[in-house]
């Protein structure tokens, strides 16, 4: 009774306190609950003390080395005023955390840290009012400082006493205030938690996940999507030593055996016998032609009025395109599952624990309460990678060993055969210059679908395979402001009589999804080509043409930042194989600001091109880990240059050529750039925004800027490999070849 | 006069007319410098052209030695008669070729004589190039003019004994050089005519494939029996080709062009670089060569009896070598067993690449210590290099193990021997 | 059995002698650091020391060890590791101990390598992530602290 009394009467303290409370605003929009705390709103779903003064935070977001569990530590260290040694935070898990969909998208701070932002606040509060009963002073009085309430006359209770006399099971508030005063972790370049066990040999993936009784196994499939194998010698390989078991069901086929490398060695025998296509032939080596003739449903991306061009306006229009890429994860994607109680429990580095679950749960003809799914980290996987798919199997694997975990792991070949691919696109662009203004500008955009992430079973490959099969979902496009394959379509520059169009091509010629950054890649790539072509031909500064329509603050402020760093002003002239490029994006319009400049120098008998030195400017908004965030844009820049330099995914008839590294090269040392320097504007209160994805398309078109400037010829064709950049250079000669003898 | 003194006048006269006739053949005019002929001097598309031989030459397999500095010269090409370092053949006016003009260069191109009159060396395949038509020649020039000049001259070339004395090479071009283009063959086709100038002349081949007498010249009559350069075997190209492949003008072009054949092997050793070359070539020039060097097998037992079926002689050779089987099944089956990834995409068995049925070791040896590298991060075919990962008994074991798996042919006898030397 | 020396230990372990060392190391030894990557011997997430030199373990068969010592990042000092701790080189991370690895082969044979030698010695080791210019920052940290340096080629010139 006195308990309960007690909470009646904090309660209505609480109402009493919030009403006078004062001070700055928690982040959110207004009344209206951010997406994650909408779906979750009680605050123990998020953060709960313990007697003894632990804090475990949940998230249902999940680290994929993009440095998330540090960064929402952080906040939730921050807001709780304690260390953030102090706090335990748990990822991802189907059966502890809140269901944050995918971490994707660059989401994650916008999404649960502001909902952890939110609900250590609203904790921080409660356990302050609860201290201020305690030393029966007013809530203001009271200083929470290192995991405890103090005293103005120096006593102190620590939160683990204070929680046990309250309940976190209430609805979050938006109107907390944020914590004022005190040291601040949320700004610091707080070193990274998982980094130590990752230098040291510690337990740090799935892939290390060790379980007693635990057994091995591979997934058998032809070599990529679109095939499989023919006449496996099942009966001969069920002899070999250490083989414990061949799953099959339909078409899926698994090997289990007790030591890991014996089930390498059953895999290569398994696939000795051939493989055959399953669908029709792939029509060519390079997709993106085909792509951009199969029948496509138009959508408008935007539309803003403008008169119309004078008859004398100039017209230019041009054509930008990239290939399939691959996510490439440098380590092939594993799971680890284990069938016990009539229950799935499966360990996994998908993004999206929730949706994989349901996936599994109609997979399996298991009640969704029987599955579970617990984040790992796995290798970066830079969006819809094999870990779904892995999953799965390792789930199909484990039912057929009851009580024993399984840990399948894809094989390299495996993992560049079969990962859903980064959409081929095409972008046309058309503009009208009155005098040296723009008067109109189009812009049309051709690409498959940028998600297929599984949420039903028909998602997942191992669902294609069983019998009787699940039937894969419609590919749908992305609804705008995200967007997939017109991810930051619209331009954020303030152009008139501005139109653009999504054709979106519903046809697969072969298994595409997310890829980091989505459509933004190749629409930022395009759209700031096209700024540069219509700054050349207005005889403009690239930065200065840019300014000019550029309407939003932080905006021209990314782009000054990064041109004053890189000194732009004082760029060359191009046009001896040295030159500099420029670019810029908000990403989705909504989230970083990013800016990049470069500085190229093309070796014109090899066509390799070198980047010296390569400078950018990021805004993410209130910035909880500069260092973070800066890991970030150099790795994104990184990988944009792979991509758009050497990458370029094969077909021919019947497979991906690209099966292994030697197919598929991506960018190693000797030719990453000389120098990267990523100047982080921060921005104290402001939403924190998303960084993961913001390099991608500035990094990628400011080279593609840059090598124009260098050799006074623009390449619009990702990637400007080698081959391609001698192409261009090389003449075409009217008459035909004289013959040689 | 005296009997014997109108004797000696004789003789001397004899050997002042002999050393005349010496000096006559050995001693050439210095042409004049030119100025460095500006590079928008020179037609786009000859240049371009240009491009394309000098890949087929391949000028910067031997010119090039640090890739930042491309034909700036500094690599030593190893001969029976010592090291010789090729040349700076950058347009750079004083350390390489920028002074010289359109006529200098052909004359060192057919004859090996440089600007100043200096007669190069043979390792320079002017016996080859001399056979380059007049307007490859202005071609390669051209494109040769427009590089960027880099300084810094190759050091300076010096062999032993009467190989240091240049002059004698001019009795060994008198005797060897068979100077200027080749007649037409009126019975072939223009496309092997067009094969044969261009494997013949600036392609060189049987620079590496043919095998030379002890003045260093090629052996014209056993053209193409095959030849040591740099440690590895270059195999016949003719009637003793070791194939059991045939090689077809569609085998030889997809080797040529992409660095694997579909049915042999990928390039390795120096064919790797020529081919890496080659495949900037435009596709009818290497489809040409492709036809000449083709007919030159068409007598090759492969060329008359193919023998598709790959030999895989595994318990025999389990048998005999039960440790390099340990050792291939989990160093080499990962990539090389029928159910591994590229074998599973048509890459050719280890039975129907050269190297094994070879009468040597060494080019399997050099293989498996070297691997295959694509440059620069270029797609291609790949092999990891085992220098490091295998001691010198486990290659020896392994190289033997291959023959005795993937062939029926006798065990080698000197594969100790081929380890260590490809371990210098 | 087999017997293998690992980071100065010896161990017997019960597996098929054709067994690659990477997963005796992961399974048998239950030491994490070598990753499995490619298993084809093209990205280096497996790199370990065979008698001072870095080879790919997924490549060497057990039986074929020998006498010859094994040294994993376990074994290594923490010179390298605290240097890529204090670079933060790392974004997902898994590549990184095979790049600790690979360096500590260079600045044990070379302790003032150029940039270039660092670069060109490393590129057997694939990272996606683009955590390059750390790692090198990261070795350059390293060779400072084992008495050394990475030498710009101005410098060297």
């Amino acid at each position: 009774m006195k308990e309960l009394a007690r909470r009646a009467f904090l309660a209505n303290a609480l109402v009493v306190t919030f009403a006078l409370s004062r001070s700055a605003l928690a982040q959110g929009s207004g009344t209206k609950l951010p997406q994650s705390l909408a779906k979750t709103p009680e605050l123990d779903a998020w953060i709960r003390v313990g007697a003894d003064g632990t804090i475990t935070v949940f998230t249902g977001k999940a680290e994929l080395g993009q440095g998330i569990r540090t960064a929402l530590t952080q906040v939730a260290a921050h807001e709780l005023a304690v260390l953030p040694k102090q706090i335990d935070l748990v990822t991802a898990d189907t059966a502890r955390t809140p269901d944050e969909g995918v971490t994707a998208g660059s989401h994650s701070m916008q999404d649960s840290g502001t909902a952890i932002l939110n609900a250590a606040a609203n904790v921080r509060a409660l356990l302050a009012e609860a201290a201020a009963w305690q030393f029966a002073i007013a809530p203001g009085q009271v200083e929470m400082r290192d995991g405890a309430a103090h005293a103005p006359d120096g006593r102190q209770i620590g939160y683990g006493e204070l929680a046990a006399s309250l309940s976190l099971e209430v609805a979050v508030r938006l109107d907390m205030p944020r914590r004022q005063g005190g040291k601040s972790v949320i700004g610091q370049d707080l070193p990274r938690l998982d980094i130590p066990a990752k230098v040291s040999g510690g337990e740090a993936y799935v892939q290390d996940m060790r379980l007693p009784g635990m057994l091995h196994a591979r997934v058998v499939r032809g070599p990529s999507d679109g095939t499989k194998v023919k006449a496996a010698d099942v009966a001969a390989v069920e002899k070999m030593p250490g083989v414990v078991k061949i799953v099959r069901d339909g078409g899926f086929m698994a090997v289990i055996a007790d030591h890991e490398w014996r089930a390498v060695k059953a895999l290569h025998r398994l696939q000795a016998s051939g493989w055959e296509r399953t669908e029709p032939p792939i029509a060519a080596a390079d997709l993106r032609e085909t792509i951009h003739r199969l029948p496509a449903q138009d959508m408008p991306i935007f539309d803003y009025p403008g008169p119309a061009s004078p008859a004398d306006a100039r017209s230019i229009r041009v054509r930008y395109s990239r290939p399939h890429l691959m996510h490439g994860s440098i380590g092939p994607s594993c799971a680890m599952a284990l069938w016990e109680n009539d229950g799935m429990t499966v360990w996994t580095h998908s993004q999206g624990v929730y949706p994989l679950r349901k996936a599994l749960a109609e997979l399996l003809k298991l009640d969704l309460e029987k599955v579970r799914c617990i984040h790992v980290e796995g290798s970066g996987c830079y969006g819809h990678n094999g870990a779904d798919d892995v999953a799965a199997d390792a789930a199909l694997a484990a039912r057929a060993v009851p009580g024993k975990p399984v840990r399948l792991q894809w094989m390299r070949e495996q993992e560049h055969g079969w990962e859903p691919l980064g959409s081929a696109m095409v972008v046309e662009m058309a503009a009208e210059l009155d005098g040296n203004k723009v008067a109109s500008w189009r812009h049309d955009v051709w690409s498959n679908t940028h998600s297929t992430r599984p949420t039903t079973a028909g998602g997942l490959l191992a669902g294609r395979e069983v019998d009787p099969p699940f039937v894969p979902p419609k590919p749908k496009p992305i609804p705008m402001p995200e967007g997939g394959g017109a991810r930051n379509g619209n331009p954020i520059y303030a152009l008139p009589n501005a139109h653009g169009v999504f054709h979106f091509v519903e046809q697969m010629p072969v298994r595409v999804s997310a890829l980091r950054g989505l459509g933004a890649q190749m629409n930022v790539f395009a759209i700031e080509s096209f700024m540069d072509e219509l700054a050349l031909a207005t005889d403009t500064d690239p930065v200065a043409f840019r300014l000019a329509w550029l309407k939003d603050e932080r905006a021209r402020e990314a782009v000054q930042r990064a041109a004053n760093r890189f000194d732009w002003r004082r760029r060359g002239d191009g046009g001896d194989g040295s030159g500099t490029g420029f670019a810029f994006a908000r990403y989705k319009n909504l989230a970083s600001y990013c800016a990049v400049a470069m500085e190229v120098r093309v070796d014109r008998d090899s066509g390799e091109i070198h980047v010296p030195r390569v400078v950018a400017a990021v805004d993410s908004g209130e910035a909880v880990n500069p260092d973070g965030i800066r890991n970030q844009i150099e790795g994104g820049i990184v990988q944009s240059l792979s991509w758009t330099t050497r990458e370029a995914v094969g077909f021919d008839k019947t497979h991906r050529t690209s099966f292994d590294w030697s197919g598929y090269p991506i960018l190693r040392f000797p030719s990453v750039p000389g120098r990267i320097d990523v100047e982080v504007i921060d921005r104290p209160n402001q939403p924190f925004l998303g960084a993961g994805e913001a390099a991608q398309g500035p990094a990628s078109a400011a080279l593609a800027n840059a090598v124009a400037h260098a050799l006074g010829r623009r390449l619009r064709d990702m990637p400007l490999s080698p081959e391609r950049v001698k192409a261009a250079l090389r003449p075409v000669p009217v008459v035909t070849k004289q013959a040689a003898g | 006069m005296t009997r014997g003194g109108a004797l000696a006048v004789g003789i001397l006269l004899v050997c002042a007319a002999g050393v005349a006739a010496a000096v006559a053949l050995a001693w050439h005019p210095e042409i004049d410098r030119i100025t460095p002929p500006a590079p928008g001097s020179f037609d786009r598309y000859f240049v371009a052209e240009g491009e394309d031989l000098a890949k087929l030459g391949n000028c910067a397999g031997c010119h090039t030695n640090d890739p930042s500095e491309p034909l700036a010269g500094g690599r030593a090409l190893d001969t029976p008669f010592g090291k010789v370092f090729a040349t700076n053949i950058t347009p750079h006016p004083d350390d390489g070729i920028g002074a010289w003009s359109g006529e200098a260069f052909e004359r060192a191109m057919r004859r090996g004589i440089a600007r100043d009159g200096t007669q190069l060396y043979p390792a320079f395949p002017y016996d080859h190039f001399t056979h380059a038509t007049d307007h490859q020649i202005e071609a390669l020039y051209a494109w040769l003019m427009t590089r960027r000049p880099i300084a810094g001259r190759a050091p300076e070339t010096r062999l032993a004994g009467i190989y240091g004395f240049r002059p004698v090479v001019a009795a060994w071009n008198a005797l060897y050089l068979n100077e200027g283009p080749l007649p037409a063959d009126a019975s072939r086709s223009s496309q092997w005519n067009r094969g044969r100038v261009l494997a013949e002349g600036l392609g060189h081949c049987g620079g590496c494939h043919t095998p030379r007498n002890r003045f260093g010249a090629e052996d014209i009559a056993r053209a193409y029996n095959g030849a040591w350069t740099e440690g590895w075997y270059a195999p016949p190209l003719n009637a003793h080709s070791p194939a059991v492949r045939p090689w077809t003008p569609d085998e030889l072009f997809a080797y040529l062009h992409t660095g694997l054949a579909p049915h042999h092997a990928a390039a390795a050793g120096p064919m790797a670089g020529v081919t890496r070359a080659l495949a900037q070539v435009p596709d009818e020039d290497v489809r040409a060569i492709a036809v000449y060097i083709a007919s030159l097998m068409a007598d090759a037992p492969a060329s008359k009896h193919d023998q598709p079926q790959p030999v895989d002689r595994l318990d025999v050779a389990q048998q005999q070598h039960p440790d390099a089987a340990a050792l291939y099944a989990g160093a080499c089956a990962t990539c090389h067993d029928p159910g591994a990834p590229m074998m599973q995409l048509g890459r050719p068995v280890l039975s129907w690449g050269t190297p094994l049925h070879e009468d040597n070791p060494h080019d399997t040896v050099r293989i498996i210590m070297q691997g295959l590298t694509p440059p620069g991060g270029a797609s291609g075919p790949t092999m990891p290099a085992y220098a490091d990962m295998l001691s010198d008994q486990q290659v020896q074991d392994l190289a033997a193990y291959l023959r005795t798996r993937f062939t029926d042919k006798p065990a080698w006898s000197n594969v100790p021997a081929a380890v260590a030397e490809a371990r210098k | 059995m087999i017997k293998l020396t690992v980071n100065g230990r010896a161990h017997q372990v019960d597996v098929d002698p054709d067994t690659p060392l990477l997963y005796v190391l992961r399974n048998d030894l239950e030491l994490n650091a070598a990753k499995f990557g490619c298993g084809l011997g093209q990205c280096g997430a497996c790199t370990v020391l065979l008698d001072d030199k870095p080879v790919f373990s997924c490549l060497v068969p057990v039986a074929t060890l020998g006498e010859r010592k094994v040294r994993t990042l376990e074994g290594l000092p923490k010179t390298l590791p605290a240097a890529f701790e204090a670079e933060q080189a790392a974004q997902c991370g898994y590549c990184i101990a095979g790049m600790i690895v690979r360096a500590q082969a260079l600045l044990e044979r070379n302790a003032r390598p150029t940039e270039e030698e660092v670069r060109s010695h490393m590129a057997p080791n694939l990272c996606r992530c683009g955590t390059h210019m750390r790692i090198l920052r990261a070795v350059r940290r390293a060779a400072e602290a084992m008495g050394g340096g990475v030498r710009d080629v101005a410098e060297q010139k």
